[in-house]
């Protein structure tokens, strides 16, 4: 969900992008954080922790607690809170 | 290996300030930040601040944030490196850079000065499901909502009731998102009534002494217990209550984020009244070692004015501790410390002078 009027802020995004996450096609802006797309496709759940499989979220946006570590392009452990998307990128959750 | 006369680590206000101000003084510096673009907390800040500066009172942090830039992008001795992080600075006097796509690319480069401007970390708190997604910082909800215009839920509840509770709240309201409540464990609102006022106006409840105790879904937030607190913080059996939510925010506290000070061997202090452990300087911020400052938030949670105050002083003096006088040095860091006084001069800052006295070596 994005924000639609404000009364101060305007909103100048990017170019429309698209992007795959776990085999789905979605879309995103370019050069947003990889993460703030995905929560404004609804998807609140970024990865499951390693041992006990808990589910993990967008925390911090700022690098610095790990919860929204990801696989993109193949790489694992990508801290997509400030992570810019990209047209095609392949964006996976690690468990 | 590219060497610097400074390099300054972190592009808040304070950072900011720091680099403009040696960089008036002719050295040439390397300015290092990890986000995705300069500016700090300043870029989420869209209400006029509360700064108690002549010069910034009344102008939203986002603006001075975007004045600051653009006269950065017009001093040609300035480098900018963002979204890169500075991992560690080691005795041969190299600083480790991971750059690039999520870090994978290590660069080493050296100071003959070190400004270490890096922020404040947000604090958790414990309770129940406390690693759900939904469970946000304040300054995430900012981000995500003031910067790149994502709505982070629909319902949330606010714990804390600071200034940046009060704000943030404010702010999810402007959004269009429903803030169902804030709660406050201490027994008094700790913002200022101008916020405080605004919110309750507009329908929103304040509790105070009361907390939350237990977060409830499966994959996300469902909804939360709240409970009421005794004297000593623990909860009162039979006062809770649900609220459907989908979103927690916890705007209680940050704290220095001083990894660097420590790493490089910094003398350190814990000082409750700068929220934390802060590394010790002199009245130039200088730390116990000889070619390493500090300034803002990672030297005591303050204000953005005062950081940049102290970016400014910061800047000054690591310039010229390095024969780099700004033709008007002594006048500049009068009036810069005296605007620090200025700035600490009223009840609230009574805490934080006290904390310097503890602070400085
Ligand atoms: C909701 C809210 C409202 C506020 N309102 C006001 C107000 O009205 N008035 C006011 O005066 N103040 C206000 N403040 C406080 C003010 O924003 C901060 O005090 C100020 O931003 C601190 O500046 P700083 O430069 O020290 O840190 P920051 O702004 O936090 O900047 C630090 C920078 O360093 C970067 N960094 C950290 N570690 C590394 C590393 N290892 N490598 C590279 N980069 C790194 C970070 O990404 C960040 O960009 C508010 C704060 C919040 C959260
Ligand atoms: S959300 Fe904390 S590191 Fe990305």
């Amino acid at each position: 969900m994005r924000i639609q009027e404000h009364p101060i802020l305007h909103f100048k995004p990017g170019k429309k992008v698209s992007f795959i996450f776990e085999g789905k096609k979605m879309e995103g802006y370019l050069d947003e954080p990889i993460a703030a797309a995905l929560v404004a496709a609804g998807i609140k759940v970024l990865s499951y922790s390693r041992k006990l499989k808990r589910p993990r979220g967008f925390f911090c946006a700022i690098g610095n607690c790990s919860s929204c570590l990801m696989k993109v392009n193949g790489i694992p452990n990508v801290r997509t809170c400030i992570t810019r998307l990209e047209e095609g990128m392949i964006i996976e959750r690690q468990c | 290996m590219k060497e610097y006369d400074i390099i300054v680590v972190g592009g808040g206000p304070a950072g900011l300030a720091a680099a403009t101000t040696a960089a008036k003084c002719n050295a040439n510096i390397l300015l290092v930040d990890d986000g995705l673009q300069l500016g700090g907390q300043l870029i989420k800040q869209t209400h006029k601040f509360f700064g108690s500066t002549e010069q910034f009172a009344g102008i939203r942090g986002i603006d001075i944030a975007h004045n600051f830039i653009d006269e950065i992008s017009h001093l040609s001795n300035i480098e900018i490196l963002t979204q890169s992080t500075a991992t560690g600075f080691f005795e041969d006097g190299v600083l480790t850079i991971l750059e690039g796509y999520n870090g994978n690319r290590l660069s080493k480069v050296k100071p003959r000065r070190l400004i270490i401007a890096t922020g404040a970390s947000e604090n958790m708190l414990s309770f129940i499901n406390n690693d759900l997604p939904g469970v946000y910082g304040a300054g995430a909800v900012q981000t995500l909502m003031n910067v790149y215009g994502v709505i982070p839920g629909r319902a949330v509840l606010m714990v804390g009731a600071g200034n940046i509770g009060l704000i943030v709240s404010y702010q999810l309201l402007q959004a269009g998102i429903e803030v169902k409540a804030i709660v406050e464990a201490l027994p008094c609102i700790g913002g200022y009534w101008v916020h405080a006022s605004k919110i309750r106006r507009l329908g929103i409840p304040i509790y105070t002494r009361c907390t939350l105790k237990e977060v409830k879904g499966k994959e996300e937030v469902e909804s939360v217990t709240i409970c009421n607190i005794d004297d000593k913080f623990n909860f009162i059996p039979g006062s809770e209550r649900e609220l459907s939510v989908d979103t927690i925010c916890l705007a209680v506290g940050l704290s220095p984020l001083a990894e660097l000070l420590w790493q490089a061997g910094c003398e350190m202090a814990y000082i409750p009244e700068l929220c934390g452990y802060v590394a010790k300087r002199d009245e130039n911020m200088k730390t116990s070692l000889d070619h390493i400052y500090i300034a803002g938030d990672v030297a005591g949670i303050e204000e953005a004015s005062s950081a940049m105050v102290e970016g400014q002083i910061a800047g000054l003096n690591a310039a010229a501790s390095l024969g780099l006088y700004h033709e008007k040095y002594r006048e500049l860091n009068l009036a810069f410390h005296r605007q620090l006084l200025q700035l600490r001069h009223n009840e609230v800052s009574e805490s934080i002078t006290r904390g310097i006295k503890k602070a400085t070596l």
